[in-house]
């Protein structure tokens, strides 16, 4: 038998994708084993950037863990540090004045703008087009100026903790929003001049990376990539939390499960978070944006359990108290790794391009696989 | 007259009285090598350049602007830094055809260049065959990507070399096949003399909508044989790292990117000179005025003026389009380039037997 | 029909392609449109948010006095182990032994800027500096000491 370094028994060829390669954004590592240029078997290997931040946070009190899961899904960390507050919150039954809790939505769905419009931007250069991306990053500036100039940082803000949020929004916050709000609104037609109706695009993307409706329910897909499939998993619809449950929006569903799909439906998910967006920016009550909490922070004992829906997905934060100043066992649920888990069933058979488009599609933050 | 062609025949009337024949005629030769390597560089030079600027205003950026006034000198502090830097070759790679693979792309490139008429009477070799020659020579940059990607001993090389070789091999039918119609139009293979046949008006406009349809698949044939996006899944960054390259480094890196320059160079100055008329000014029926001012402006400056107008309409594609898969790329050239300029082509010959064209 | 579908694809490709160099070439022929922002050329115009966490700083008045009492509230609150207070015990006027800060070392190479020790403090002794040019060729630079030599508590802050 013909035996080479790097070629299975059946003559397949093994190829790593990753660590370091382009598309994996991240340290991804994927072992792929090749007929030519049909994908056989894809493995997910992962490790890379492991910072154990669930066994670090039993060490942290419950004001501070809430700042690492900011590196963790650090593009929809608001989202992140919104859950764990939520969880804190839950445990000491804080009640969250309104103003906190429509500051705290707002953010959201500020962070679920500009996560995506990133996604949107490195998923066409994927595919090739490297003009998106730069287009891309100029709305999503104007978001983390935002950001930058209430919450104090771009990326990791931290604004969130247990009882409301840091401090009060800017003066010049309502404005700047508006205005976000009327660029986006002007530029989101040349979004889908650009990539969207593209005859190039839509080839690579059409029935590629097709996940069945009962796949996607059995890999715990949630997020676009669960809802592209079909599978309602909105959790700020299903599980409302803060003001969400009072808020007009759709949960965009899509049933052909492709890579279009998904892509649809973030698209579609970014026009919806400008409609809760343009539904809250006018109605900011005044009064407190901090609840008086403690200075020393004791869950009482038990476990606690709070989702949400971050930019990827169901991000679930579960804690486990003993009664002390610092968690027993946190334990995150991040929505990446359940996507990941479902890429070799959405690209087997396929080709290597069509792993980068699905993979694109999936939108994988990888320090939010690994944690 | 001051121009290009009094030039050259100054010289070549100069060596003649100064030396005999033979030390001329060798004479002649080096100057000519000396000139050909002298645009290798000089373009690759510009070009970088230019597709950097470009990129970077159709991506609202600025693109380089620190390396002298407009970053003018970017590519030459590029080519310093990769003149430096040490040449790896892998330990199982293939010495002899890993190193020879830069030099055989590069020569092929540099091949091309002889006979394309730069301005009026400025050809390096008039060949009676010129049409041949390039389609000859322009496939034997496929073998240099092969070698290339085989002797690196790694799988994104070898995928991207194999993309490489079933791309270019069809896309050289359609591309032929596009090239064909101006022949069958001139009756010609020479390209002076296609040139010439574009004294009263450029290909593109006397020859009706087949000349067109068969410009536009000339341009995206031409576009996948030089393997550029959005066909350039040799190199496909996003899924093979580079593709065919992905082991090279420092100069011989840089052969196979001045080549790829080199290569859309004389791709865009062969359709240049077939459809657009070559050096040949633009001149409007009976406006005597206005051809006169045509007339006036230099041919050197048409000729480069209309090549670099098909460069930048490739770097435009570039900027805009996704990539296509390998199959779809394959799907493209033989279930729509190829039926489409064989069928244009026999438009065309009825075309040209009736003399339905001005 | 085969033909007429056939034909309708390639006149629908070729105008999607085309819509989307209309994009390309606006851009390419506005050139009014850069974003890009050249750092360090604009350092004098630059002007971060003033809430822009960039490194925390003790806030000291024109007598070099600053307020920090040396309560170490910040020190328990830093998620990082960041800041490390050394206090020391002065003898005041009336020839009692007081506590007050020795050293208040802050490792900036630790710090997340998460903004918590800011929130700890009873007496705003410290605050976020908008700083942001803190690259060093020595780690040992980044340990810094955030109150002046010399500097003491201000008068009434208990």
């Amino acid at each position: 038998m013909f035996e080479e370094i790097g070629t299975t028994e059946d003559g397949y060829m093994v190829i790593n994708i990753g660590p370091q390669h382009p598309a994996t954004h991240g340290v991804l590592h994927l072992v792929m084993t090749l007929n030519g240029e049909t994908i056989v078997k894809t493995e997910p290997h992962l490790g890379y950037i492991h910072r154990s931040i669930e066994k670090m946070s039993e060490s942290l009190t419950y004001r501070q863990f809430i700042y690492a899961t900011s590196r963790m899904d650090y593009l929809s960390s608001h989202i992140n540090n919104h859950g764990c507050s939520l969880c804190v919150e839950k445990g000491l039954q804080i009640e969250v004045p309104e103003r906190a809790q429509i500051i705290r939505v707002i953010m959201d769905e500020l962070t679920r703008i500009a996560s995506h419009e990133l996604w949107w931007g490195a998923m066409a250069m994927d595919l090739g087009a490297f003009t998106p991306f730069f287009h891309a990053f100029r709305e999503r500036e104007t978001i983390t100026e935002i950001m930058e100039e209430t919450c104090g940082a771009r990326l990791t803000m931290n604004y969130i903790c247990p009882g409301g949020v840091m401090a009060d929004l800017h003066p010049d916050f309502q404005k700047k929003v508006k205005s976000f709000i009327t660029l986006y609104k002007s530029k989101i037609n040349e979004y889908n001049e650009l990539v969207t109706g593209n005859i190039i695009f839509q080839n690579r993307m059409k029935g590629v990376g097709y996940l069945s409706k009962e796949d996607a329910i059995s890999f715990g897909c949630t997020g676009p990539v669960g809802r592209a499939s079909g599978v309602s998993c909105d959790i700020r619809k299903l599980y409302p939390y803060e003001v969400y449950g009072k808020l007009q929006f759709d949960e965009i569903l899509e049933t052909a499960g492709d890579s279009f799909a998904r892509y649809m439906v973030r698209i579609h998910e970014m026009n919806q978070s400008i409609r809760i967006i343009e539904q809250l920016i006018d109605n900011i009550p005044d009064g407190e944006f901090l609840a008086k909490t403690k200075a020393v922070l004791k869950l009482p004992k038990g476990e606690f359990y709070q989702r949400v829906e971050t930019a990827r997905g169901e991000f679930g934060v579960y804690i486990v108290s003993e009664g002390g100043t610092t968690p027993y066992r946190i334990k995150y649920r991040s929505p990446g790794f359940s996507n990941l888990s479902a890429l070799p069933t959405m690209v087997k058979g396929s080709k290597i391009g069509d792993l980068i488009a699905a993979m694109g599609t999936l939108d994988l933050v990888i320090p939010d696989l690994d944690r | 007259m001051l121009s290009l062609e009094n030039i050259i025949n100054g010289i070549h009337t100069w060596l003649n009285n100064t030396f005999d024949p033979t030390l001329a005629l060798t004479c002649e030769f080096v100057l000519l090598g000396i000139t050909a390597i002298a645009i290798f560089a000089v373009l690759g030079l510009v070009l970088v350049l230019m597709e950097r600027k470009v990129a970077a205003i159709m991506q609202i950026r600025k693109g380089p602007n620190r390396v002298g006034p407009f970053g003018m000198f970017q590519t030459v502090a590029d080519t310093l830094k990769l003149i430096m830097k040490e040449g790896l070759t892998p330990d199982g790679a293939d010495k002899v055809l890993f190193n020879l693979a830069p030099f055989i792309v590069m020569i092929a490139a540099m091949l091309l260049l002889a006979p394309i008429p730069f301005a009026k009477g400025v050809q390096m070799w008039d060949i009676n065959i010129g049409v041949l020659f390039i389609s000859a020579v322009s496939s034997i940059s496929v073998i240099g990507i092969l070698m290339a990607g085989w002797a690196s001993n790694n799988k994104y090389s070898l995928l991207g070399a194999m993309r490489s070789g079933a791309q270019i091999v069809s896309y050289e039918l359609s591309a032929g096949l596009s090239v064909i119609t101006i022949v069958i139009l001139t009756g010609s293979l020479q390209l002076s003399e296609i040139v010439n046949a574009q004294q009263n008006g450029w290909w593109i406009f006397k020859g009706h909508i087949p000349v067109l349809i068969s410009f536009v698949t000339f341009i995206i044939a031409v576009t996948a044989e030089t393997n550029r996006a959005p066909f350039d899944l040799a190199e496909a960054e996003s899924e093979l790292t580079a593709g065919f390259h992905t082991e090279y480094s420092g100069m011989k890196f840089a052969l196979f990117f001045l080549a790829e320059y080199i290569n859309i160079f004389i791709a865009c100055a062969i359709g240049a000179t077939l459809f657009l008329g070559g050096w040949m000014p633009f001149h409007i029926g009976n406006w005597e005025g206005f051809n006169a001012i045509m007339d006036y402006i230099p041919s050197s400056i048409w000729f480069v003026g209309k090549t670099f107008f098909l460069i930048f309409l490739m770097m435009w594609f570039r900027w805009t389009f996704p990539r296509l898969r390998v199959d779809q790329l394959l799907n493209l050239e033989w279930k729509y380039l190829l039926p489409i300029s064989m069928l244009n082509l026999l438009v065309v010959t009825v075309m040209a037997i009736m003399g339905w064209y001005f | 029909m085969f033909i007429t579908n056939y034909i309708k694809e390639i006149f629908n490709g070729v105008k999607s392609l085309l819509t989307g160099m209309r994009i390309t070439g606006y851009y390419f022929v506005h050139p009014k449109e850069i974003i890009t922002e050249q750092y360090p050329d604009n350092r004098a115009t630059l002007k971060m948010a003033n809430r822009f966490r960039g490194e925390v700083v003790m806030i000291h008045n024109e007598n070099n006095e600053h307020a920090c009492t040396g309560c170490s509230a910040c020190e328990l609150a830093c998620p990082n182990g960041t800041i490390k207070i050394i206090n020391k015990f002065d003898i005041n006027a009336e020839g009692k032994k007081k506590k007050a800060i020795d050293t208040f070392v802050y490792h900036l190479e630790l710090c997340t800027m998460c903004n918590l020790c800011v929130i700890a403090c009873p007496t705003d002794t410290i605050k976020m500096d908008q700083t942001f040019e803190h690259s060093v060729f020595d780690r040992s630079q980044l340990t810094k000491v955030l109150n002046r030599p010399g500097s003491k508590i201000k008068a009434g802050v208990e």
